[in-house]
């Protein structure tokens, strides 16, 4: 991303503790505006805890949040230009849908109708207007989670905070509710800061993803960025899938690091850090730039034998037992199989690496 | 038949017990009942239906004594009522969205206390506490006392509501740009209020009821309908006491179905 972009965020060395536990630690990042940014993260990783930093629900132990270039620590959440989808949407029970998505308005200091009617148009946007008089609890899981949408959209806020809101929905309608979202930040221009522990979900939905695990930042990068250059092994073993072989580094030489794997195998992969001689580290490559062949195909082909075939729709996933190290989990899409080749179980073959597909992990 | 064994759910010989229970408690409320409407002026012999008694209790000797303490009762208890649960709804409210401070359980103990405490323990050291203060006996005292026992009956039925409201729904307010006391007052008072009025009419009956704290804090020349009816009974039982009883017992039963009635349209929301 250029540095020219408006920041809309920027979270400095942020430290959240509760007594002697450390929610937070040193968190550091920027949210570009417009953009649509993802917290990702296994359950207890400190995602909510930021959000909710950011809605100024919670204060913040050490370090300072900036909105737009202001400090927010003495702003009470209701004079934050920030609104949140709650995680369990807490929709006012005894309003109105359309009461509901004018309060923020209503709160703002617009007039009744004047709130009502915009509230009408923001309803609107998420197909709900034949439900504007129902009370929250006369809606479907989905259309609940479209009012709080709307709820927080209305007052056209500078940053929208979602905290994990589609988990509690079905996997078809979160599909949809996926799309409908990323298209509702396209089409308001608003910041999106979008909370989730799914990463599949993380990965198509977002421009830029913070990956967090026990309150740290592990990786801060586009979807593609992040999952093809993992930069340590809890990114690359929470994003996707992948093989990790650990291995000794023997050598480095332009840029790539020399390693055995043992029983004298070489391996060599690409590192974006320093890396030591003699260090103990691990190779992840993902199953899909692996492919099998029956003769070696260069010098750092695996030896292993099939174990067995899964199909799954797309592709097919295949186990291979090496003679030496680990497991492999080789993957094979069905539009690849000219160029690749499914091999039976109890075949002999050799793995391979596509080119450049191996990273060095040092952690 | 058969298939009544299978049914786990039922224990046989539990209903013969239920009818026993039902018979004990409500046996003598259908014999005050049914007498209060006996056209005789002993309270044994039944000599026909008739509603003399009524017409008693409004216009008879004594209707002077019980419409003075009538109305003592009713103002008390919605004075009474009004304010314990004012005190009750803002008491709940600090102790339960203050977040966990350390005093938080000591807090609930002391306010909840009162209940368990005999109640001529509290009378006495009521009526202690005012003669230390050097307040004149009378209509304030009794108001006073009344407010006072009334707040951990009030309490309960509130604080048991908005510990079921979850705080995110006040948070959200306040992300939407709403004060503080605009989350109070638009958000949760409502999500509230089914507990703030059971907690009112809790109040208001036991406030109405309440008989050994007002006898001990009253002084003399004012009564409460408990009060006068216990004086009037001291010179012998008549009929009149029992329509008077039926009456309270009608408010009562009256109180107690609104009260229902208000959280059950609630829940079915
Ligand atoms: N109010 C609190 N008091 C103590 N610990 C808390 C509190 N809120 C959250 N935590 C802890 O902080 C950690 C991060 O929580 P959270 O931000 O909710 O995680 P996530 O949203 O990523 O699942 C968890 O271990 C949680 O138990
Ligand atoms: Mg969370």
């Amino acid at each position: 991303m250029s540095d020219s972009r408006k920041i809309a965020i920027d979270v400095r060395g942020a430290v959240k503790r509760y007594g002697d536990f450390t929610a937070l630690n040193t968190v550091s990042l920027s949210i570009y505006d417009n953009e649509f940014f993802t917290l990702l993260g296994p359950s207890g990783c400190g995602k909510t805890t930021l959000l909710r930093m950011i809605a100024g629900f919670e204060e913040v132990t050490e370090g300072a949040i900036f909105l737009f270039g202001d400090e927010i620590a003495d702003l009470p959440p209701n004079k934050r230009p920030v609104n949140t989808v709650f995680q369990n949407y807490a929709l006012f029970p005894q309003m109105t849908v359309l009461d509901n998505v004018a309060f923020g308005l209503e709160m703002r200091g617009q007039s009744r109708p004047e709130s009502r009617r915009a509230a009408g148009e923001m309803l609107e946007l998420v197909q709900l207007s034949d439900f504007a008089s129902r009370r929250p609890a006369q809606l479907s899981g989905g259309q609940q989670q479209r009012v709080a949408l709307a709820r927080a959209l209305a007052p056209k806020p500078k940053v929208l905070l979602l905290d994990e809101p589609l988990s509690a929905l079905d996997l078809k309608l979160r599909k949809a509710m996926q799309m409908e979202l990323k298209h509702l930040q396209r089409e308001t221009g608003i910041t999106f800061i979008f909370v989730t522990h799914d990463q599949e979900e993380a990965l198509t939905m977002s421009d830029r993803i913070a990956v967090m695990s026990a309150g740290a930042l592990q990786q801060l990068g586009a979807a593609r960025d992040i999952y093809e250059r993992p930069h340590n092994m809890f990114v690359a073993d929470f994003i996707g899938e992948t093989n990790l072989l650990e291995v000794t580094v023997r050598e480095v030489r332009d840029g790539r690091a020399i390693c055995s794997l043992g029983g004298g195998h070489i391996l060599s992969g690409k590192s974006d850090q320093e890396v030591r001689i003699g260090a103990r580290v691990h190779i992840s490559v993902r199953p899909e730039r692996l492919f099998m062949s029956d003769a070696p195909t260069d010098a750092e082909g695996l030896r292993g034998r099939v174990r067995e075939n899964i199909f799954a729709g797309t592709d097919i996933t295949t186990l291979v037992d090496l003679d030496e190290g680990p497991n492999l989990v080789v993957r094979t899409s069905n539009s690849d199989r000219g160029n690749k080749r499914i091999f039976e179980p109890g075949s002999a073959v050799y793995v391979n690496m596509e080119q450049e597909a191996a990273r060095l992990l040092m952690d | 038949m058969r298939r009544a064994k299978l049914d786990i759910k039922s224990y046989p010989g539990f209903f013969a017990i239920t009818l026993v229970c039902l018979l004990i408690l409500y046996a003598p409320l259908l014999v005050v009942t049914v007498y209060s409407l006996n056209d005789s002026n002993s309270i044994t012999n039944w000599e026909g239906v008739s509603l003399r008694w009524y017409v008693d209790v409004f216009s008879g000797p004594e209707s002077q004594k019980f419409k003075a303490a009538a109305w003592n009762s009713f103002t008390i208890a919605i004075i009474a009522a009004t304010v314990a649960t004012t005190i009750a709804t803002l008491a709940a409210t600090a102790m339960i969205r203050s977040g966990a401070f350390k005093l938080r359980s000591l807090s609930f103990g002391l306010i909840s206390l009162p209940l368990m405490v005999p109640e001529i323990v509290l009378a006495v050291a009521t009526l202690i506490f005012f003669n230390s203060v050097g307040f004149t006996r009378g209509y304030g005292t009794i108001l006073i006392a009344h407010i006072a026992f009334c707040i951990p009956f009030a309490y309960l039925p509130i604080a048991a509501r908005m510990q079921g409201i979850d705080a995110s729904y006040e948070q959200a307010a306040q992300d939407l740009y709403a004060t503080k006391r605009q989350a109070f007052t638009r958000i949760l008072l409502p999500m509230m209020m089914p507990g703030v009025i059971s907690g009112f009419l809790l109040a208001f009956i036991v406030s109405l009821d309440d008989f050994i704290i007002t006898n001990f804090v009253k002084g003399a020349g004012i009564e409460t309908l408990p009060t006068a009816i216990f004086g009037s009974v001291k010179q012998g039982i008549k009929p009149n006491i029992m329509a008077i009883s039926t009456l309270l017992l009608g408010v009562s039963i009256l109180l107690v179905t609104i009260s229902y009635v208000v959280s059950k349209s609630e829940k079915t929301k």
